[in-house]
């Protein structure tokens, strides 16, 4: 019998665990389909089971994704984002890094990239509103800016906070939410490899209704928790507030995490519509990201919500 | 000399008379409200044309939610026009309008049923058992019912005057269509405050008139009684 000895490289140092992550999307697909076509279904039951994942998530078309936004800074119509943006300036642009960080600064946006090595990734983004896309971004993942930053030990969250000019951002002329907007992450939630600074979509720079010129992508949370035109990143011990949830804490918790067991009040989580299709399909936990869960263990996710 | 409050509006000479055609110019128009966003649904499902969006199904579903709202409201003016320009021949296109309402609520809630959840039993009864705004949506569309039906010239004469009352539920039907639209919004409540706000002249309108009224009743009913 041959007892193997156990690697003492793990594998997430070999690969990043969004590519092994997809990698496994990918067996799971073939899985599939050889179960489909009728024999190796005990193959099928030995792999990571992963409802759903047999779909080929075709790209949402580009049209859609920079027509079809929420964006409330600049209107809160679908289509006001795409509309009201145009001509938004983001050059010069900078951001404040600072709190409980050992090199807080401020800096010009290209200083914040450049050090920086730019992924493409494609992820699902599931909004809030039980409609989803299929999105390639570009982008670095934000465990890199946090460890060249050094929090101090203290740090337990990250917020980031949009811009706030109601003259370039004529949606913050009405009090619908409290500007300027902000979200945060658990410290721990922003340094998954899963989470990333994103910068660009198909392939070009971000356009303003997508939150140019810097925003986040949390691929396992509703659309809501992204941050779009990001001007503050702040560390700090106690959890800060966030938008969405200072504006209606019944309905959007700190958390949002994908979740199709845990109903928003008001409407169900179990589906949603990718934009393009007319079927609804089921929402997946983590919106199919299930290496995330292990950042939630022992938590009650509908308390948690 | 009793005292006699006058009557806000003394009765008017009809200004003018509709032509015949009217009648099938309202159908006509009605109809339209119906047809052109489901043939744009229509065109954006099979041949992706994005008239109405990325979202066509949602979008569908709105604008038939608003024009229900939008033609009771219809229904609510006509009265109260009535009784301004001395137009009574207009009263005729209330029933008319209150059936479209009732028509295009019917496609509001098809829509959603059938386009949107796909009757997806066991999500649409979750729905009806469980969320506040599509329940009282659906008590309002059912509050119509009775009225769609006793709508013929025939029910008219047979409930008599037991009409109007039965078909006061309208108002009913207005402020669970509010409530619903007001619920059914995420953050943004401008549009059903809007129509909040028109359809609470709409009811102030008709309150100060019966407060009129009745003054006036009253005043006139006083020297009677002195006599007697």
């Amino acid at each position: 019998m041959l007892i193997r000895r156990p690697s003492d490289v793990l594998p997430s140092e070999i690969t990043p665990e969004a590519l092994y992550v997809n990698r496994r999307d990918f067996l799971g697909r073939a899985a599939g389909a050889v179960a489909a076509a009728g024999f190796g279904s005990g193959l099928a039951a030995a792999l990571p089971a992963k409802a759903g994942a047999q779909d080929d998530d075709p790209l949402t078309p580009y049209e859609d994704v920079t027509t079809y936004n929420n964006f409330y800074e600049f209107g809160t119509g679908k289509a006001d984002p795409a509309e009201t943006s145009k001509g938004f300036q983001t050059k010069p642009w900078s951001v404040k890094v600072e709190g409980l960080v050992k090199k807080p600064a401020e800096y010009q946006l290209e200083d914040f990239i450049k050090p920086h090595k730019l992924e493409d990734r494609t992820y699902r983004h599931r909004c809030v509103e039980a409609l989803s896309m299929v999105i390639p971004w570009q982008g670095f993942p934000m465990a890199d800016f946090i460890k060249r930053v050094e929090p101090l030990p203290s740090a337990k969250f990250i917020q980031f906070q949009t811009l706030l000019d109601p003259i370039r951002m004529p949606g913050q002329q009405r009090g619908v939410l409290p500007w300027p907007y902000v979200e945060a992450l658990r410290l721990d939630e922003a340094m998954h490899p899963l989470a990333m600074f994103g910068t660009g979509l198909y392939g070009k720079t971000l356009l303003p209704q997508n939150g140019a010129p810097l925003r986040t992508i949390i691929p396992w949370k509703y659309g809501f928790k992204a941050t779009k035109s990001i001007v503050r990143i702040t560390f700090s011990e106690k959890m800060p507030r966030t938008t969405w949830n200072v504006a209606n804490a019944g309905e959007y918790g700190f958390y949002a995490n994908v979740n199709p067991e845990v109903d928003h009040p008001r409407w169900t989580q179990s589906k949603e519509r990718r934009i393009g299709e007319f079927r609804r399909r089921a929402t997946l936990m983590f919106n199919g990201y299930p290496a995330v869960a292990s950042l939630y263990s022992g938590m009650d996710l509908r308390v948690n919500y | 000399m009793p005292f006699t409050l006058p009557l806000p509006l003394p009765p008017r000479v009809a200004a003018f008379a509709p032509p015949k055609a009217t009648r099938w110019v309202v159908h006509v128009a009605c109809a339209l409200v119906v047809v052109i966003p489901a043939a744009m649904l229509a065109s954006d499902l099979i041949n992706n044309t994005r008239l109405l969006g990325s979202d066509p199904i949602k979008e569908t579903e709105h604008i038939f939610g608003e024009w229900t709202l939008r033609m009771l409201m219809l229904t609510l003016f006509v009265t109260p026009i009535r009784q301004l320009t001395g137009w009574n021949w207009i009263q005729k296109y209330r029933r008319i309008l209150g059936v479209w309402a009732f028509a295009i609520g019917c496609t509001h809630l098809l829509t959603w049923a059938a386009i949107d959840v796909q009757f997806d039993w066991p999500d649409t009864m979750a729905d009806l058992t469980k969320r506040w705004y599509i329940m009282i949506g659906m008590a309002g569309w059912l509050l119509m019912l009775p009225l769609a039906i006793t709508s013929t010239s025939g029910m008219v004469k047979r409930l008599g005057k037991k009409w109007v009352p039965l078909h006061n539920l309208i108002f009913v039907t207005v402020v669970l269509g509010c409530i619903h639209f007001f619920m059914a919004v995420k953050k943004d409540i401008e549009d059903p405050l809007i129509f909040a706000a028109f359809f609470a002249a709409l009811f102030a309108w008709r309150i100060w008139m019966a407060m009129r009224k009745r003054a006036a009743a009253a005043a006139s009913a006083l020297p009677r009684a002195r006599a007697a």
